[in-house]
């Protein structure tokens, strides 16, 4: 058997094998889908308190507006004094009291009706009173005016434009929400590899440091396939621990749901509400839409260029962890030169998350996508927009260029950097180093 | 004589630290070299050249007659002095992979740690982890990967730090004997004594410069002063030796006795021998203590640095 081979297969196995690492495989997954059944959980429960509010109309007009609802009860006082009001809410522990004044025009509503309560109150309920008051007076308004409200409805139309490319393609909004979700996924993982794995990899270096082994192993074999073969390695066991995570997190959810009961998809998050309001019409327009834009989708290229991206962004922010590690004695050594390697990381994520979505084609999220340290999680958020593919070679090429420019650098760090001990390394160090 | 390793015109420098000058060393094919030096003279950086770790800036190494190509640590064997293992493997997957990786074959290396693990009565540790061995122990475990592919050159920085006196003896005896087997053994040590046992050549470096080397006992030919120390029973005591200091070059000797007498350290001038020492002694009183001072390994070593 080779080198490179034994390398990679001893830090396969001894990471694999290690207790912590098996912990976290097993541990991640089932602290996620409890964090995620516990909110779930928690979020029904407070829905199923009952918010009774009282309400004093002395206007009169509104109270037919306030029927019971669900998690609301409205407990309408009548004959009362405000001063009265008050009391008697408070003292039966009711969550507020709409106060509605009596006045001479509808105008005066916007500025004269209170809501009083112990705390501040959620702005769900303040929105919920305001819109049943609204939309009475706006009725009443539009009454005086002589104008039927009925007749308004009727007469209104609505337009859902039918999206098409110039090719001939239909698309829709859930298009755009869909190609956002596959980007940041895309985006966001390989943001997650770097950081998790990286850091193994660089503890893997520093181990060796210090237990002094390293001169014996690099008196057998060359520093730069000890480097390589620890890469390579670590990221298999970081391969196979990603797809324990997903079976794991497959399995424990389904366990969850089923014994407990508590459907974790009841928790919305944000997309999904974009979701379900960008679409108007049933479920089945949704169903539909969705297949029309994953085949509109460029699948190939999308799974093709993220193996690529993937690969080359992580081995590029590999070898610089590596490096770091052969130039420290110690983890906590570490956090000077951990800066540099992170900014761009969390740069890039947020040019992803913000500009691209704004604009996947704009200049910003172009020059982005073809900066090294950033290309691979902004390129791969906007692939799924539609790239050309000669944007998307450059954009490679750039990067496994540098990929080479900086595996040197870290080889030649490395080299120099596992054979010192007790010097403190700086940069100005390290930079003389490159010149050993 | 046949050399294993030559080393011509080494020079190395980290910045603008120079770390060797010129360096030039013969190995004899089957000697134990003692490569000798004060703390930081450059002794590590040239075994790493040897190794292949660091790259000299100018100069060349021969070993076996033939520059040193990439595949040659499979003939060489080192022991660092900053050595240790992985703490959470265990003893038998460890030193099998450390094999495997000097190229040995799967099979091979098992059957040569079976060999040595009987031989140092250590294979009950097959399964234990590093982190449970003692340093000692661990050691041993060192020693045993460093020699396990038959080297032709084995390197030893230090080899007896952290080992008891029974198991440094214990492992000097396998250095001398895989000696007598064939290999060649370079050896780095500050421990004068051992170098004094194991040693036929030295070389020493002091300041990145190679300041003195060759067969040990040449050296001390050298070095010899025409020395002696002597021990002498007279029967006028004062008067002797007021004698003998007015005639030689005298000096408090060291040597201990039991009995009662006359003791002196002598340095004969050039044309003085050590017959004609014998026989104005014998003439003074009966000599019963009569030995040449030959210079010490700690004494050349120390006397070499402090003129250089």
């Amino acid at each position: 058997m080779n080198h490179l081979s034994l390398i990679i297969k001893r830090e396969y196995i001894n990471k694999v094998r290690n207790k912590s690492f098996i912990i976290m495989t097993f541990l991640s997954p089932v602290l996620m889908v409890g964090i995620f059944s516990l909110v779930a959980y928690l979020s029904q429960l407070n829905n199923d308190s009952i918010r009774t509010i009282s309400v004093l109309d002395e206007s009169g007009l509104f109270v037919d507006q306030f029927q019971n609802k669900e998690h609301v009860k409205y407990n309408i006082l009548t004959n009362v004094e405000l001063s009265e009001a008050k009391k008697i809410s408070e003292e039966a522990e009711y969550y507020g009291l709409l106060y509605i004044p009596k006045v001479e025009s509808l105008d005066e509503l916007s500025k004269s009706v209170t809501f009083y309560s112990e705390d501040s109150a959620s702005l769900q309920v303040m929105e919920s009173v305001e819109d049943a008051i609204e939309g009475k007076a706006n009725a009443l308004k539009l009454k005086d005016a002589g104008i039927d409200a009925e007749r308004i409805k009727e007469l209104r139309i609505r337009i859902n434009a039918k999206q098409e490319t110039f090719q001939g393609k239909e698309t829709s909004k859930i298009g755009s929400i869909l190609k956002l979700g596959f980007g940041g996924a895309a985006g966001y993982l390989l943001f997650m590899f770097i950081i998790i794995y990286g850091n193994m990899i660089m503890r893997s270096v520093i181990e060796e440091k210090t237990s002094r082994i390293i001169e014996v192993i690099i008196s057998s074999v060359k520093p730069i396939k000890l480097l390589l073969g620890k890469i390579i390695g670590t990221s298999l066991a970081g391969i196979t621990q990603f797809l324990a995570w997903v079976i794991l997190l497959g399995i424990f959810s389904f366990v969850l749901t089923s014994i407990f009961n508590v459907d974790p998809t009841t928790v919305q998050s944000p997309q999904q509400e974009m979701l379900n309001q960008s679409v108007e019409g049933g479920t089945q327009e949704i169903v539909r839409n969705l297949i029309i834009e994953i085949n509109n989708l460029p699948i190939a290229n999308l799974v093709i260029m993220f193996l690529f991206f993937f690969i080359g962004g992580y081995l590029l922010y590999a070898s610089l962890y590596a490096s770091i590690g052969a130039a420290v004695d110690s983890e906590t050594d570490t956090q000077q030169f951990m800066l540099p390697i992170l900014m761009p990381l969390i740069l890039s994520i947020y040019v992803g998350f913000f500009t691209v979505i704004e604009n996947p084609h704009g200049t910003v999220s172009q020059v982005f996508s073809y900066i090294p340290f950033t290309s691979p999680v902004v390129m791969l958020m906007r692939i799924p927009f539609g790239v050309p593919i000669w944007q998307q070679i450059l954009s490679l090429v750039i990067l496994f260029a540098t990929f080479i420019g900086t595996v040197w650098f870290a080889a030649k760090i490395y080299r120099v950097g596992i054979l010192m001990y007790g010097k403190k390394a700086s940069y100005k160090e390290i930079f003389k180093w490159l010149k050993y | 004589m046949e050399k294993l390793l030559v080393a011509n015109n080494v020079s190395k420098s980290f910045g603008d630290y120079k770390a060797l000058n010129d360096v030039s060393i013969e190995v004899p094919k089957g000697s134990i070299f003692g490569l000798l030096g004060p703390n930081g003279a450059g002794k590590t950086t040239f075994i790493r050249i040897i190794n292949q770790i660091t790259m000299p800036d100018s100069g060349s190494v021969f070993l076996d007659g033939q520059p040193l190509q990439p595949n040659d640590v499979q003939h060489i064997g080192y022991l660092p002095e900053e050595r240790g293992l992985y703490k959470s493997m265990k003893v038998g997957e460890q030193a099998l992979y450390l094999a495997q990786l000097k190229g040995l074959s799967k099979q091979q290396a098992k059957e040569r740690l079976k060999y040595w693990f009987d031989r140092l009565e250590i294979g009950g540790w097959w399964d234990k982890k590093i982190q449970e061995l003692s340093k000692g122990m661990a050691q041993k475990i060192q020693f045993v990967v460093t020699v396990l592919h038959q080297p032709k050159l084995l390197i030893f920085d230090e080899p007896f730090s952290g080992f008891d006196p029974i198991n440094a003896n214990l492992i000097k005896d396998e250095i001398l004997k895989l000696r007598d087997d064939g290999a060649t053994v370079i050896f780095s040590t500050h421990r004068m004594e051992s170098v004094e046992e194991m040693c036929d050549h030295i070389a020493l470096i002091h300041k990145s410069n190679k300041i003195l080397d060759g067969k040990l006992i040449d050296i001390k030919r050298a070095y010899k002063s025409n020395t002696f120390e002597v021990g002498l029973i007279a029967s006028e005591a004062t008067m002797v030796d007021a004698a003998i200091k007015e005639r030689f070059d005298v000096s408090p000797a060291t040597f201990k006795t039991i009995n009662d007498e006359l003791k002196y350290r002598i340095k004969l001038p050039e044309n003085t021998s050590a017959n004609d020492l014998v026989s104005y002694l014998t003439s003074k009183g009966q000599l019963n203590h009569f030995v040449e001072v030959i210079p010490s390994a700690n004494d050349i070593f120390i006397e070499t640095i402090q003129n250089n």
